[in-house]
């Protein structure tokens, strides 16, 4: 059973359970191969957090010898968090983080990045990452190529720095929103390449997202590495083929 | 003279009856800087937190036992961020009181526990108008009536007058812990309700003291 799954876990801690419950769902959408287990409310389902829900979800997260990232919403969430680990056994609750990060996005940005097969200290990094992509403008380092729109779609070529890049146009009506921005995480994950889209990261879905590229829009794509080519190639291709939803 | 089990389950009695006394001016402390739950998150605790002693089969036979009833239920049934910050104060102060009774020394330790469990779970230091504002007096006054000599009933009523004080002290000062922290400057010119909640428990335990003595 626990074979189907990523080896990190989720464990979303909030206030309400309903808020814990939408965002475990917003998260999975993303991420179909990463457990995502909500534990909000109190006892009797009010607002608040409740030490035995957390407990559950941690033995549950961990029962079979993974890991787990905890996000957490507000204050009381997170020192809820933070006695269950306090009693938890030592081995187990060595397998887990809580991470300081927003509670929609860096589920979502630590569920995509789980649904590679990242370690548990990744996916915990990539949640954290998540506030500083909604921060100021200029926070996501932007490629100064990315402003030199091309024509249109060429092919790849190799730099002289051996870096790859290429051009595509995207063509699914509603641009480079979050599925389409969750399937890129996931196809770049097994590739051993850096792989940029204009100039952010695409191995962060919420900077992909960030893009706000929409349909028409030219992309950029640079990768580095020894798969960068092959990475390259596939992205173009899923683009063209327009994530399945042309 | 030296307090046990029986001492620790008078005083759980005790908190619990205070905090369903004060419920409703723990509310409004809190409605004032906070989200209003306070009063009605601790007043269920110690329900709970009864409704096991009296579910026991036997009564605890250490303080440590007693303590350790206390955390995991106030972990477990208190929605808000009182309920980790009690649980852990108590769950730290459960270890302190694993002897089956406690002289002065003991229950400075078990104080201090307490406090260093509070500090430890809210990462908030003295001046920020949270409990560790009533619970720091609580234990120094502690600390130097032992020194004098006091036996443990005056070193718990000692403590029990710091962090009224204390509890009182808050009132001038800016949040800049917890869900006050939000109002920012306007949370001064209130009372801290967890101050106020950690005023009465001690208070308790010191009742609880002289009514043992």
């Amino acid at each position: 059973m626990t074979d189907q799954w990523a080896p990190v876990a989720l464990v979303l801690v909030s206030h309400s359970r309903t808020l814990a419950e939408g965002a475990a769902q917003v998260a999975a959408q993303m991420a179909p191969g990463v457990r995502i287990l909500p534990a909000g409310g109190t006892a009797d389902d009010g607002l608040g957090t409740s030490f035995d829900r957390v407990d559950a979800a941690v033995r549950e997260a961990t029962a079979g010898g993974g890991s787990v990232v905890v996000l957490t919403d507000l204050g009381s969430a997170v020192l809820t968090a933070e006695s269950v680990l306090e009693a938890t056994d030592g081995a187990t609750a060595d397998r887990v983080r809580i991470a300081d990060a927003p509670f929609v996005e860096g589920a979502v940005a630590a569920a995509v990045t789980a649904h590679g097969g990242a370690d548990v200290d990744q996916v915990l990094a990539s949640a954290q990452a998540a506030g500083r992509t909604f921060g100021p403008a200029g926070t996501v380092a932007a490629d100064t190529t990315a402003g030199v729109v091309p024509e249109g779609a060429t092919a790849p070529v190799v730099g002289p720095d051996g870096s790859v890049r290429a051009t595509t146009v995207l063509r699914n009506p509603l641009g480079l929103h979050a599925r389409p921005a969750a399937l890129m995480v996931r196809m770049l994950a097994p590739f051993d390449a850096k792989v940029q889209v204009n100039g952010v990261n695409a191995a962060s879905v919420l900077e992909l997202m960030k893009l706000g590229a929409v349909k028409d829009d030219v992309l950029v794509v640079t990768a580095q590495g020894p798969q960068a080519a092959e990475a390259v190639q596939r992205l173009v291709a899923d683009v063209e083929a327009g994530f399945g939803e042309v | 003279m030296t307090l046990d089990a029986a001492w620790a389950v008078d005083w759980v009695r005790r908190s619990a009856a205070t905090v369903d006394e004060h419920r409703d001016e723990l509310v409004e402390l809190d409605r004032q800087i906070g989200d209003g739950d306070h009063g009605e998150n601790l007043a269920r605790g110690f329900r709970a937190v009864v409704a096991k002693l009296d579910g026991l089969d036997a009564p605890p036979t250490t303080i440590g036992d007693v303590l350790r009833l206390v955390a995991t239920t106030l972990m477990s049934t208190v929605g808000g961020a009182a309920g980790p910050l009690y649980g852990t104060a108590f769950l730290r102060a459960s270890k302190a009181g694993s002897a089956a009774a406690l002289d002065r020394d003991g229950v400075v330790a078990l104080l201090e526990a307490a406090l260093d469990g509070i500090v430890t779970r809210g990462r908030a230091g003295a001046g920020e108008k949270t409990m560790v504002d009533a619970w720091t007096p609580a234990v120094a006054a502690a600390v130097d009536a032992a020194d004098h000599g006091a036996p443990p009933s005056q070193v718990l009523a000692a403590a029990a007058r710091g962090a009224q004080a204390g509890a009182e002290g808050t009132v001038p000062l800016v949040a800049t812990k917890g869900r006050a922290s939000y109002l920012g400057e306007r949370s001064a010119g209130h009372l801290d309700p967890g101050a106020r909640s950690s005023a009465l428990i001690l208070a308790a335990a010191a009742q609880a003291a002289a009514d043992a003595d």
